[in-house]
């Protein structure tokens, strides 16, 4: 009873703090200036005496109102392409998270108990991984045969990165005394790994894999916006929430772009959040603590 | 289930015999000699008590023993054989808690017979015992984080149990409990080890610990370590704490313990070892208290 309470304060605290947002953001947009109030002129003339003009400056009043928004939003809910760039950016996210897992965990593990796989896998995979993921799009493009597949690869390469490394690293700090105490009760080799490096991993690849999603949509996004979302499926939808985004800007449908930004800050959000709850079914000796 | 209908294997007690073993750590010059020339039996069906001051290469012993490391000269045999590797054969409790955290006491408990693919009906029933036999019913799907620390070790000590090693080898297993707690183990650890007759060797620093388990006491020199003098308990079992205050016999090998421990550290103190003058320190304030 008294953790739902807590929970219900938070969640006021919560609404409480996006409506102070909302309203700052209201004013700023109307007041048509470039920062919100007369009462911060203050600020401006100070800047401006420091040698700072105000078209140098960024400028609130250009921003399409929350109100303006809403409509805008409004105007697209029942618009099946907003809906299918959902889809798309949604797709790719999941395609490029689940192939990031299902590559990166047996890799990451195979990195962590055998010398041989390290010995000849990691150098290379370390001189890869500064390679920033944009970096990787025009040669993507070029080496994948469909831009759907280039943008998938991009999408999938960073959530590897952060998967691997989480997986290396929480399997090298699984305690000794576990490994200790499995073989003296006479654990193989494979049932060790099954039975003590995979479940002594599991934290870190829960944690990786929600980094791992946090990276993935901000990669595809800027990937549907490179790539110019000339996806052949689906036409100007089948670009996804950042071609969405890129299209808003060049159609000059400011309040659309906002629309853009704020679904996908609603995506990641919905995509962390279950995956948190299946971490912690995952990982039940974590709730206690 | 009835108490004293104990659902066990029969297994033989094991006997080990360490014979001029060394064990250094680093490299050249900087290499570290911790054990030295040690010779001891742990003497089948026995309770061997350890005790010797803090870092003079207790665990390191248990490492040997256990086969997780090698010796450096000398050998250990079990019954004869040289030792090659970990065994079920020896199964070390932990100075600190090694409890799988992601395995409910129940899973931990069945963790040996699970991993060798041995699961009878009589290994859950005798799970089922030592989960009783350890007051862990009520616990059985509580995880490790959820148990205070004398409930871990005591699930710590159903889970070696289960294994019926031929040895079971403790390193300081009560060691940060509490003293209340631990008197508590002490009487639940005699009274397990009492049923089973099985060979135990237990490592600790604490010398009232040591009197109340110990069948033979190894006592140990300072680093690098080897047996200085060797102690039978001779005060008969089950032994009860209230008794082991009040026995002559217990107070005198205490006193005996003590001058040796005394002793040890002086000549190390002597040397020099600010190890040593805690430990004189340590131990001229428990026979003061005693
Ligand atoms: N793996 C190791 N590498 C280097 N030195 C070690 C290692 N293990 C133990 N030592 C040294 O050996 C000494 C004895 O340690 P240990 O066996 O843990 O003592 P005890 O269990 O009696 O307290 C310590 O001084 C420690 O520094
Ligand atoms: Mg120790």
């Amino acid at each position: 009873m008294a953790a739902r309470k807590f929970d219900s304060k938070a969640l006021a605290k919560g609404v409480f703090s996006i409506l102070v947002f909302l309203v700052l953001w209201e004013i700023g947009s109307r007041s048509k200036q470039w920062i919100a109030l007369d009462a911060f002129s203050w600020l401006r003339d100070m800047l401006e005496a420091f040698g700072f003009r105000s078209k140098y400056l960024p400028w609130i009043g250009a921003i399409p109102a929350p109100s303006a928004v809403l409509v805008a939003w409004k105007d697209v809910l029942f618009d099946a392409g907003y809906w299918h760039s959902w889809y798309m950016s949604g797709a790719r996210v999941f395609g490029g998270f689940i192939a990031a897992m299902l590559v990166g965990i047996p890799f990451g593990l195979a990195l962590a108990v055998s010398r041989t796989v390290h010995g000849i896998g990691f150098p290379v995979f370390e001189l890869l991984r500064p390679i920033p993921p944009l970096a990787w799009v025009p040669a993507s493009i070029i080496f994948w045969p469909t831009q759907e597949l280039s943008i998938a690869f991009v999408t999938f390469l960073d959530a590897f990165y952060t998967v691997v490394i989480n997986v290396v690293g929480g399997a090298k700090s699984i305690d000794v005394r576990f490994f200790q105490a499995a073989q003296s009760m006479g654990s193989s080799k494979a049932d060790i790994f099954r039975r003590v490096i995979l479940p002594g991993t599991l934290p870190s690849i829960v944690v990786g894999s929600a980094v791992g999603m946090g990276i993935t949509w901000e990669v595809v996004v800027a990937a549907e916006m490179i790539s110019g979302g000339g996806s052949q499926v689906g036409g100007t939808s089948g670009g996804g929430l950042g071609f969405f985004i890129w299209n808003s800007y060049v159609g000059g449908s400011y309040e659309q772009i906002v629309v853009g930004m704020i679904s996908i800050g609603i995506a990641g959000y919905i995509s962390s959040e279950l995956l948190r709850h299946f971490g912690k079914y995952l990982t039940p000796w974590l709730r206690l603590r | 289930m009835s108490e004293n209908h104990v659902p066990r294997p029969v297994v033989a007690s094991g006997e080990i015999a360490v014979r001029g073993v060394s064990k250094s750590y680093g490299e050249a010059h900087l290499a570290r000699e911790v054990v030295k020339d040690c010779d001891f039996t742990i003497e089948r069906g026995k309770l061997t008590v350890m005790i010797g001051p803090s870092g003079c290469g207790k665990s390191t012993l248990i490492r040997l023993l256990a086969g997780f490391e090698m010796p450096d000269k000398g050998s250990i045999l079990l019954d004869g054989q040289p030792i090659t590797g970990p065994s079920r054969d020896r199964l070390v409790v932990f100075q600190e808690t090694a409890l799988f955290p992601w395995l409910t006491t129940w899973d931990n408990i069945l963790y040996g017979p699970r991993a060798r693919g041995e699961v009878t009906p009589q290994t859950l029933e005798f799970a089922e015992f030592l989960l009783n036999k350890v007051g862990l019913r009520e616990f059985r799907h509580k995880y490790p984080t959820q148990l205070s620390g004398g409930m871990q070790r005591r699930a710590e000590l159903a889970r070696a149990m289960i294994n019926n090693p031929q040895i079971m080898i403790l390193d300081e297993p009560f060691r940060g409990l509490d003293a209340m707690t631990k008197e508590l183990m002490w009487e639940y650890y005699a009274n397990l080890y009492e049923e089973s007759g099985r060979t135990n060797f237990f490592v600790t620093t604490d010398i009232d610990e040591a009197v109340f388990l110990a069948d033979r006491m190894l006592i140990m020199t300072n680093i690098p370590t080897q047996v200085r003098a060797v102690i039978e308990v001779d005060v008969p079992r089950p032994r009860r704490l209230a008794d082991m205050v009040t026995s002559d016999r217990a107070n005198a090998v205490k006193m005996e313990a003590l001058a040796i421990l005394h002793e040890e550290a002086m000549k190390s103190f002597s040397r020099g070892s600010k190890a040593a003058a805690d430990f004189v320190e340590a131990y001229a304030r428990r026979s003061a208290k005693a």
